[in-house]
Order: C-alpha cells, then sequence, then structure tokens
C-alpha cells in the first residue's frame, strides 16, 4: 500500500541536509522526549546495584561505587525512537558492556536486560558486544535523571531506543531468546531503525 | 505470539470534526476494520509529491465497537504532521495508516477496575475510547475520570463526558482548570497533585487500575504521587506525549 499515493496538499517541512542522517520515517528532535510504560522508579544508590546473571560459571554483582570505579567511556551517537523521533550526536558517558563481560566465558548467544519497574527487554549477544552497547549513567554532561532512566541505562544506539533499557539493573545471558516487554506486545523483536523495524511482520 | 504484519492501507475522511480551538477527530471509513482496544494507537503517514514521508502516531479516540474509527489531533503549532491533519485534510481525502499498535496501554471490560483514568490535554484519547467502549457495552465498572484542561474552551468532548455521567452513576468526571477558568467555575484549578488525587481517587486498598496520559511533567507527577500514595507501581500505566514537531 502506499505506492503512487500522495496526501493531497501534503508538501512536508523543507527538508535539510541532516535529514539524510536519519533512519526511514524518523524526524529530528531536538529536546529529550520521555516514554515509559509506568510510574518512574526511584532507586537510592545505596540499593542499587548491577548483575550479570545467568549462563556464566559465576555471576558478576556490582555496588554503585564499584561500577562507577569502572573504566568508563564517553560515547557520541545518534539514537532512534520508534514512536519516530531521531536526536543527533547524543553525548553519554558510561562502561561499556565488553567491560562488564571481559573475562565471562559464556555459550549464551542473547541476553534480557531487566530493570527496575521489571522492564525488559532482549538483545543477541552480538549487538551489545564489540563497542555496540554501554550502560551509561551520565547525559550530556550531567548524572542521568531519573526520568531518563538513571541511575543508570542500557545504551545501544544502533537498534530502535527501546532496546536501551532504562533504570536498567543487570544482563541476563540466555542460550536462547526471550521476548522482552514490547518485544512480547507487537514491537519487533530485533528493531533496526535503517530497516524500519518497528513492529512485528516488519 | 502471533506474527503479524501491520500494513499500511488507506483509509476515507468521512469527516473533520472540530472538538476545541487546537483540536479535531478525523472520522475515518476504514474498509475491513480489524477491530482494535480501547487504549491503542495507530500510525498515520503522509507523503508528498516528492516522495517525502513524514509519520506520526496518534491515538485512538473511537470504541472498538464504534462503526468508524476516530483519531483526535491536537494541532502542536511548530509541528509537521498535526497542522496538515487540523487544517489541510477535509472529507473525501484519503489518509494513509497502519494499525492498531499497542498492547499495553489497554482496557476491555473483562480487566475489570475500578478504573482510575488520568488524562492531561489531548492525553484524554486514549482514555475517551476507554470511556465509550465501557458506555456501549455497558459495563459496570466504578471509573473515575480526572482531566486536566488549560481552560474550559479547552476541553475536549466535554459535552459528550457530561452526558455520560449524567446517565451513568458509575462513572464520574472530574475536571481541573490549570492557566484560566470561567468567572462562576467552582471545579479544581491547578494541576493535578497528590491532594487531588488522593481526593479523587480509590484509595489503595481498592487497588484501582490506573491509566495516566499526557505531557511527560503531568505524567511523572501523577505516577510519582500515585505510586507515594501507595498504590502499586504495576497497576499503574502510563503513556506521554512528550515529543515535538507531531
Amino acid at each position: 500500500m502506499g505506492e503512487g499515493f500522495f496526501s493531497r496538499g501534503f508538501l512536508g517541512r523543507r527538508r535539510n541536509r541532516q535529514d539524510t542522517a536519519l533512519p526511514p520515517g524518523q524526524y529530528l528532535e531536538d529536546g529529550f522526549p520521555v516514554l515509559s510504560a509506568g510510574p518512574t522508579p526511584h532507586t537510592p544508590l545505596e540499593e542499587w546495584d548491577f548483575s550479570i546473571v545467568g549462563e556464566l560459571d559465576e555471576p558478576k554483582r556490582w555496588t554503585w561505587e564499584e561500577f562507577k570505579g569502572l573504566p568508563s567511556e564517553e560515547i557520541t551517537k545518534d539514537i532512534h525512537c520508534v514512536t519516530k523521533w531521531s536526536k543527533l550526536e547524543t553525548r553519554w558517558e558510561g562502561v561499556s558492556v565488553d567491560t562488564l563481560l571481559e573475562g565471562v566465558e559464556t555459550a549464551a548467544g542473547y541476553v534480557t536486560a531487566y530493570c527496575d519497574g521489571d522492564y525488559t527487554t532482549n538483545l543477541p549477544l552480538e549487538d551489545v558486544t564489540g563497542g555496540k552497547a554501554w550502560v551509561a549513567y551520565a547525559y550530556d554532561g550531567e548524572p542521568l535523571e531519573p526520568v531518563h532512566g538513571g541511575p543508570a541505562r542500557l545504551l545501544v544506539p544502533h537498534l530502535y531506543f527501546w532496546k536501551s533499557a532504562k533504570w536498567v539493573r543487570g544482563l541476563q545471558l540466555t542460550t536462547y531468546d526471550i521476548p522482552g516487554f514490547w518485544e512480547s506486545l507487537g514491537y519487533h523483536n530485533y528493531g533496526d531503525p535503517w530497516l524500519e523495524q518497528r513492529y512485528w511482520g516488519d | 505470539m502471533q506474527l503479524y504484519r501491520t500494513l499500511w492501507r488507506l483509509a476515507e475522511v468521512v469527516e473533520v470534526v472540530p472538538e476545541t480551538p487546537r483540536t479535531k477527530s478525523l472520522v475515518l471509513d476504514v474498509p475491513d476494520w480489524e477491530g482494535h482496544k480501547a487504549g491503542q494507537h495507530v500510525d498515520v503517514r503522509l507523503t508528498a509529491p516528492d516522495g517525502y514521508q513524514a509519520q506520526r502516531s496518534y491515538s485512538i479516540a473511537s470504541a472498538p465497537e464504534d462503526e468508524r474509527l476516530v483519531l483526535t489531533v491536537d494541532r502542536l503549532e511548530d509541528g509537521e504532521v498535526s497542522p496538515y491533519l487540523t487544517e489541510v485534510l477535509m472529507a473525501g481525502d484519503k489518509l494513509e495508516f497502519r494499525g492498531p499498535i499497542g498492547g499495553y496501554f489497554t482496557w476491555e471490560e473483562g480487566d475489570g477496575g475500578p478504573l482510575l483514568l488520568v488524562g492531561g490535554g489531548s492525553g484524554v484519547v486514549p482514555l475517551m475510547a476507554m470511556i465509550r467502549h465501557r458506555a456501549i457495552v455497558g459495563s459496570d465498572v466504578p471509573t473515575r475520570l480526572l482531566y486536566s484542561s488549560r481552560s474550559y474552551e479547552e476541553i475536549i468532548y466535554r459535552k459528550e463526558l457530561e452526558n455520560l455521567a449524567a446517565r451513568d452513576g458509575s462513572l464520574e468526571v472530574v475536571h481541573t482548570l490549570t492557566r484560566s477558568r470561567p468567572q462562576d467555575w467552582s471545579g479544581h484549578h491547578r494541576r493535578i497533585d497528590s491532594e487531588m488525587l488522593a481526593e479523587v481517587s480509590w484509595s489503595p486498598q481498592e487497588r484501582p487500575l490506573a491509566f495516566v496520559c499526557g505531557p511527560t511533567p503531568l505524567v511523572e507527577a501523577v505516577g510519582s504521587a500515585l505510586v507515594g500514595l501507595g498504590h502499586e507501581p504495576a497497576r499503574v500505566k502510563t503513556e506521554r506525549f512528550g515529543a515535538t514537531g507531531g
């Protein structure tokens, strides 16, 4: 559907060069919209920890202090939300998932990120390793606000932004793929914005 | 899990109904509409003559049982899609869309209650679909709508809500006006806060199912206040209209 169809009287906003950096169906956003399915959790930092569990010999766990002591990276990436907005060159600081998985031997092919508020999202392991994913705790030079996922959120900028789970508390390594929250509710299991994989069957 | 593909399709615009100075309802004829759940949305796609396309999501305002699919659209001043939908689109035009989409912020009679609906501005749209669904199926699930608008003139569906509440003892509608109010206004006239929610809502012991939809500051405030009052976070479902440029 849609081949040869034009919306009578629609010209669209004047296109600029930046639009070429946008995946199909996305528009440029200067603000930072917020989307989530429930109330924003506020976990005190002294109760916060980050764990890696599942298919590995010894589960790993860091307190907030320990986590902040891990080598961190500054990341500048474009992000793309399934609700159509994209934001270019967002600046983050956090710990690479490669750093978290250092020394881990696993037969797992997938990870489930689990979060405060019982949110989960699933990803192939190869999409969070090799410099493709971080656990970010700062945005634009400031501690990450709770409304944007603070104290820490997953950052997987090459996939739609719901994969960058807010309020993340750990990764579960699994040998099979377990659809997460939105992935069970009609959203695409993988979510590549460049292939416009928004919903089931896209 | 049933995998289906949500295909783009064309609806015919039957009518464009002004609701408030900023909002209009698009009444659509969709051949073979398979139905939706109250609370779901659709994606709308506009195509310019040079092939440029713009997509946005809009909540469905009609009940699943309604014959026509209705979207209510708020015109954003700096928007790209909403000014077209509210100012240019007219009866007889075709509109490309796909959906229904979203399986979480939904309510069906069988989900029970009591139902606490909290909306701000056009955030009332998916809540209205729930209220209409409830009315059409004759549900008596106790329902309270707390609805924040900038002014009296900007209350969407005001008459219909009045009429529904007048003939249905299990539906209560409470308004608050945040910017201006008529001289004889006796209702709330401030942003929704914890005190107002405590007054309007059921107690946490009655375990209401809450749906909160509106701009991010409202959703944040209401979500935190409900949790602070002792409501279970898992029974508070939120949807936010945070984006500009729609």
